[in-house]
């Protein structure tokens, strides 16, 4: 069996299991955050007169709405923390950061886990070699009202990458080139299971950007198989464990997807279409008047770090506003204390609050109808940023940066590390 | 059995276009007056109870925004019909107690023909030519699910069958 396979299976109390399967499942541990959780799940739980089974199995964050920018956002937050006061959650994490973030950071998912999150980007966590599952409201109040949950059982795509990125070329870069070839429905269905020897010059946070972008690429979810690099994170954490299943050498993949990691270039995805991916070398004149990073996506402490590597010593240019939103105070409290921080804003960046931020078009520093942006994020479906008529490219922090000090988009590699 | 008239739309159309995120803060009813907005501003207004949607590949992708099927339902539309669904939108479908009919020949549906569809034996029937298009079968684990009009409706007969 594959690893996905493996925790199904013993979410369903069986040996085996075979794709296309119909079962129920226990789940290990679930997430809600404030926009499709207690303001969506409590009303249900008062019409069917129950509570939350297992408080300790449940973790909400509030990262959609913070900071409140008005009257009906501030009563989502009240209505959060009532909830987490009603049923009594133990974990609750209000402006920590981003949830995929957060629950990663503080070393709630360990490998081997089903997890479940009311979010599209819970996918993310399957970085630590949990199955971690999307799914949306209603299905989180099932889970949490009886602890289970229905999955198809799904195939299996092995993405194989042999051979480290270059300098100046991100995570973001290779996950972009495997969306552009496969399209948004090229994992529809599927588990994206990640392994070869790119990962192995790539921390967690790294990796995470190649199962967070599996929401992109329809997948059910992305997973990388525990290894050392797993559990060392998580012993950082004080979280001990052993490492987790791991896909029988005789498991069947669906299909396999090589990729050379070494001839990956900076690329980006153009408006409206995550999908529509070019090498920067092939794009023509792209001017940008907003350079955003921001999002579990693209802001945690290495995309900071990886911004900062093109900025040290240059200034952003005229005519265009560089916004951070950093995916956790704990990225940017990293990145305060060894200097990155500052040199972002000398560079001339504005550093925006912790949270969702612009990425759902619901925080600050949404787009308007005349703006052209470059943005760490993972989507950029018209309208998703702001108005329907903004222009959004995605992009790796390197390319964003290099964007920010140009004026417009351009290969960021003469610019990554050599001091302006 | 469902019969309604049809609305087209095309491949890839996913949950912000549905249901903007500007949008969410709102109520259910203001959200509904929104629906399908990205790519069909005045649908809310011209869409009438028991219509159907028909749609290309890939329906419903991106944010998991349950509202984006509940929007949909509660403007009357009573199934979804697609040539292949984003998963979380599938769910929410099913959740909400909206049908969502995975059929591969979609495409062969046009604007505005009724069509009949039965969710158990995987089928749509074009009306106005009589042609029969294959569907995907709902598992009858999920068909349970839609059945009950929806998870909650589904978990209250569970719990009150003391199974729960």
């Amino acid at each position: 069996m594959t690893v996905a396979e493996k925790i199904i299976a013993r979410g369903a109390q069986r040996s085996e299991v075979q794709p296309d399967e119909v079962l129920w499942v226990d789940v290990d541990l679930a997430m809600i955050h404030d926009s499709g959780g207690p303001r969506r799940i409590w009303p249900m739980l008062e019409q069917l007169g129950v509570g939350v089974r297992d408080p300790d199995r449940l973790v909400v964050v509030a990262d959609h709405y913070v900071p409140a920018k008005d009257v009906a956002a501030a009563e989502i937050l009240e209505t959060t923390r009532a909830f987490v006061d009603e049923f009594g959650i133990p974990r609750f994490h209000e402006a920590q950061g981003i949830a995929h973030t957060v629950m990663i950071e503080k070393g709630y998912l360990q490998p081997g886990m089903l997890y479940v999150g009311g979010d599209s980007h819970t996918c993310t966590g399957g970085v630590l070699g949990c199955l971690a599952l999307g799914m949306g409201s209603t299905d989180l109040l099932g889970v949490v009202v009886t602890g289970r949950t229905w999955l198809r059982v799904p195939h299996t795509v092995r993405v194989q990458i042999e051979g480290s990125l270059s300098a100046g070329v991100g995570a973001k870069d290779l996950i972009l080139t495997i969306i552009g070839e496969h399209g948004m429905a090229g994992g529809l269905y599927r588990v994206l299971e990640y392994g070869g020897s790119a990962l192995d010059g790539m921390d967690v946070e790294e990796r995470s950007v190649l199962t967070n972008m599996c929401a992109e690429i329809g997948a059910k979810t992305g997973i990388i198989p525990s290894d050392a690099v797993t559990v060392e994170y998580l012993a950082d954490r004080g979280v001990d464990v052993e490492s987790g299943p791991q896909s029988d050498p005789d498991c069947s993949y669906i299909e396999t997807w090589r990729y050379d990691g070494s001839a990956i270039e900076p690329v980006v995805a153009r408006p409206h279409r995550h999908d529509d991916v070019v090498p920067i070398a092939e794009l023509g004149s792209a001017p940008v008047t907003r350079a955003y990073i921001g999002a579990c996506t693209g802001a945690k402490y290495t995309d900071l770090s990886m911004a900062a590597d093109v900025l040290r010593g240059r200034k952003v240019a005229p005519g265009v506003l560089l916004q951070v939103a950093p995916a956790s105070r704990e990225a940017l409290a990293r990145a305060v204390g060894d200097g990155t921080a500052a040199t972002l804003m000398e560079a001339g960046a504005h550093i925006l609050s912790t949270g969702c931020g612009a990425c759902p078009g619901i925080g600050s520093g949404v787009l308007g109808p005349g703006e052209t942006c470059i943005s760490t994020t993972s989507r950029n479906t018209r309208g998703r940023m702001g108005s329907p008529l903004a222009q959004v490219y995605l992009g790796s922090p390197y390319t964003v940066a290099a964007a920010a000090v140009a004026g417009e988009i351009v290969d960021p590699r003469p610019m990554v590390g050599s001091h302006g | 059995m469902i019969e309604g008239r049809v609305w087209r739309f095309g491949d890839d159309v996913d949950t912000d276009a549905i249901v903007p995120g500007k949008y969410l803060i709102l109520s259910m009813p203001e959200i509904a007056a929104h629906a399908m907005e990205g790519v069909m501003p005045d649908f809310a207004e011209l869409v009438r109870p028991g219509d159907v949607i028909v749609a290309g590949r890939n329906f419903g992708n991106g944010s998991s925004r349950e509202v984006a099927a509940r929007a949909i339902l509660l403007l009357g539309v009573r199934a979804v019909i697609a040539e292949s669904f984003a998963r979380i939108f599938f769910r929410n479908c099913v959740n909400v107690g909206l049908a969502p009919i995975e059929c591969p020949e979609a495409g062969l549906i046009e604007k505005g023909q009724r069509v009949r569809i039965d969710l158990v034996a995987g089928r749509v029937d074009i009306v106005e030519t009589g042609k029969r298009l294959e569907a995907v079968p709902l598992p009858a684990e999920i068909n349970a699910i839609v059945e009950s009009g929806g998870l909650e409706g589904f978990l209250r007969h569970r719990a009150g069958r003391g199974t729960t």
